[in-house]
């Protein structure tokens, strides 16, 4: 264990020297700090309890993003979302690729660009937002994130702004010569009554062994909305640990959607702050994992003031010996009242090796409040198994339509159609007899 | 076409079904009545193959081969047809898709090409017709959001597109109002021809003065009891199973 740390230690002090007279250096050393004190969570962490990453952090990577690494048109385009015009922000191995972006044709003040440019050119916006927001003390992941900001996206919506293309983010990782680490570093700020669309698109395709741990944090002001979706289809062997922190102002709307497909061992954190009456936010999530995947979703919302709502709807299908954690906390203030927080995590269990731990939990200190919550763990339906077999329907393309109909509930909630679309291929996709369910969905 | 002998079933060891005999010939109607608890779903679901129900004795043949060794596609793709008593709702699987490849699937097996989406939707419409069923539900998900009445026609629609050869109707007067079991009544008697046959599972009389039965079987305590033509229906009505023990 300790050599890991002084690894890191090692790379950090290589990042210090490279950006010495950098004004953000002193936050990099006092997150660094945290990271050494704090180390890497273990199951005794409450918020850790069904999540091990010794796998992580019994790991050698390399945490020096290269800029050196390649991609191909035939990559891109089987990444980006056809048929879908964006505005793009791609990053190979956590550096951006300039190549590969289009950031040109941008509303006037909109602002839309990499990070690393941002930490230069922007600072005293950043001065004023960058890791605000996090809870430093929450998770050392984010302190390490932190800690090794190199490059991710700086997005700026002003005021009165509906920007109606996408912004697509996308993060590829890629075959390097050995283990490596990507910190990606997203901050999204959302002017008064602004409005766009972000998709955070995390690939990877080569049996490369690395490590993905990437923070948004996100700030909207009164009356902005901005619809979030995450998608996670990383390599088998790769580790993925996400953080999004959102902080919303009065009548703001967050909508957040998540996704995760790939991936070895998989942590989401949501953490939502509704600071202001009216505020709302909707949190969907799918996970589908098989062989030996471990997925861990981790929601936090806190209702901190009066007339907020928060739902959440998170559905997983498990196969193999994979595993599947939800753990989703609802905090309610006290002097929040007439607040509605809905939240429900629905499992379908494909195999008897697959296993779920699903935590629902709810924190009232106000008496005015309409709260629900629910879980529930299942197999796919005897009747409409028979159903479909008695109209001609093998049992295994049975079994698989069964299984992407349950997916589709939450798919067909983002309104979104490239998006849709290619998620609903890609979930088919993994599914057996997937020629075959196409012909009816 | 169907001949059922001496048949014993048991769920979880719960005898169900003890010595049941019956034998169908193309294009007869076969109805077979009885109180709750006679065993009439079972019998239903035994010849569409539905998992659960083990048979401890007796054989089913379908065109001279043992039906019961065949899984439920399968007969399905020979022409066995179940229209059931509750058909059950499958959000996010599409009606009419799941209508033309089980088509499909059936016609595969028949040896005949399939039918395109052109040639499919002129057969859906020429169909519709027959029960009346409103356009709308052809594009939803299966069943979901249908009235009692609209899940039953969906039933007999989709027994029409496919043109089984064994047509099992289980309970599908049930909960139906007189109009509609009207329309259900006339779309199955517009399917019925010199190669089809049909068992109609029915608690009461009223759908069979609108199907006329070739035949009337009465199911008692897991066998028929007794067996007659369309007047043992109607007797039945004035006096009650009671009647026959």
């Amino acid at each position: 264990m300790k050599d890991i740390i002084e690894n890191y230690s090692a790379d950090f002090k290589q990042l210090q020297n490279i950006n010495k007279n950098d004004w953000f250096a002193k936050e990099r050393q006092s997150a660094f700090d945290i990271f050494q004190k704090t180390g890497f969570p273990t199951t005794r962490n409450e918020n850790w309890k069904y999540t091990d990453v010794k796998p992580i952090a019994r790991n050698i990577f390399s945490n020096i993003s290269e800029s050196n690494v390649r991609t191909d048109n035939g990559e891109i385009d089987s990444v980006f979302f056809k048929g879908l015009e964006c505005i793009n922000l791609v990053f190979i191995n956590g550096a951006y690729s300039e190549e590969y972006s289009d950031i040109k044709n941008i509303d006037g003040k909109v602002v839309v660009k990499n990070m690393a440019s941002a930490l230069v050119n922007d600072k005293e916006i950043l001065k004023k937002h960058l890791a605000k927001s996090t809870d430093k003390t929450l998770s050392s992941f984010t302190a390490l994130n932190t800690a090794f900001i190199q490059d991710g996206a700086y997005i700026n919506i002003p005021s009165n702004i509906n920007i109606e293309k996408p912004i697509n983010i996308t993060y590829i990782s890629k075959d390097n010569t050995g283990k490596f680490a990507t910190h990606p570093r997203n901050l999204i700020l959302m002017g008064e009554n602004s409005k766009a669309t972000i998709i955070e698109n995390y690939v990877g395709n080569d049996e490369t062994n690395y490590f993905t741990n990437s923070v948004t944090e996100t700030v909207l002001l009164q009356g902005s909305s901005l619809k979030h979706y995450k998608i996670q289809q990383e390599s088998a062997n790769a580790f993925h640990i996400a953080s999004l922190n959102t902080s919303q102002s009065k009548d703001s709307r967050f909508e957040s959607h998540s996704i995760s497909i790939g991936g070895a061992l998989v942590r989401n954190n949501i953490n939502a702050s509704l600071n202001a009456e009216g505020a709302e936010i909707i949190m969907n999530g799918f996970y589908m994992t098989d062989n030996t995947q471990h997925v861990d979703n981790h929601t936090r919302v806190d209702h901190l003031k009066p007339h907020t709502q928060s739902h959440q709807n998170y559905r997983g299908v498990l196969n193999g010996k994979s595993r599947g954690v939800f753990n989703g906390k609802v905090v309610v203030h006290p002097q929040a009242q007439k607040i509605e927080a809905y939240q429900n995590n629905a499992n379908l269990l494909l195999s008897d090796d697959s296993e779920i731990d699903t935590k629902p939990e709810l924190e009232i200190y106000a008496d005015d409040v309409k709260c629900t919550h629910g879980a529930t763990v299942g197999q796919l339906d005897d009747d409409m198994l028979f159903y479909l077999r008695s109209r001609a329907v093998d049992e295994q393309t049975a079994r698989s339509l069964l299984t992407y109909a349950f997916a589709d509930e939450i798919i067909k909630n983002i309104n979104f159609q490239a998006i849709e679309n290619k998620l609903e291929n890609l979930i088919i996709s993994r599914l057996p007899d997937s020629s075959l369910i196409r012909e009816y969905v | 076409m169907l001949n059922i002998k001496d048949l014993y079933t048991a769920v979880e060891n719960k005898k169900i079904l003890e010595g049941l005999s019956l034998n169908v010939k193309a294009g007869e109607v076969h109805a077979i009545m009885g109180p709750n608890g006679s065993g009439k779903s079972t019998l239903a679901n035994i010849l569409a193959g539905k998992d659960g129900y083990q048979v401890t004795k007796g054989s089913v043949l379908y065109e001279d081969k043992n039906l019961l060794e065949l899984s439920p596609e399968e007969r399905a793709r020979k022409g066995v047809f179940l229209a059931f008593q509750y058909p059950v709702e499958i959000p996010g699987v599409n009606n009419i898709y799941l209508l033309k490849a089980a088509l499909n699937a059936i016609r595969k097996h028949k040896g005949e090409p399939e039918l395109d989406a052109m040639e499919f939707m002129s057969l859906v419409k020429e169909k519709m017709k027959l029960v009346q069923m409103n356009e709308d539900l052809l594009t939803r998900s299966v069943n979901e959001g249908f009235s009692g009445g609209e899940k039953k026609r969906n039933e007999v629609f989709q027994m029409a597109i496919l043109e089984p050869k064994l047509a099992i109707l289980d309970e599908t007067d049930s909960g139906l109002d007189i109009d509609a079991l009207r329309i259900v009544a006339e779309g199955v008697n517009s399917l019925r021809n010199k190669e089809r046959a049909f068992i109609l599972v029915t608690h009461y009389q009223r759908l069979l003065n609108y199907i006329k039965p070739d035949y009337v079987h009465v199911l008692g305590k897991g066998k028929i009891i007794k067996s007659g033509g369309p007047e043992l229906a109607l007797e039945l009505e004035e006096k009650g199973y009671d009647w026959i023990n």
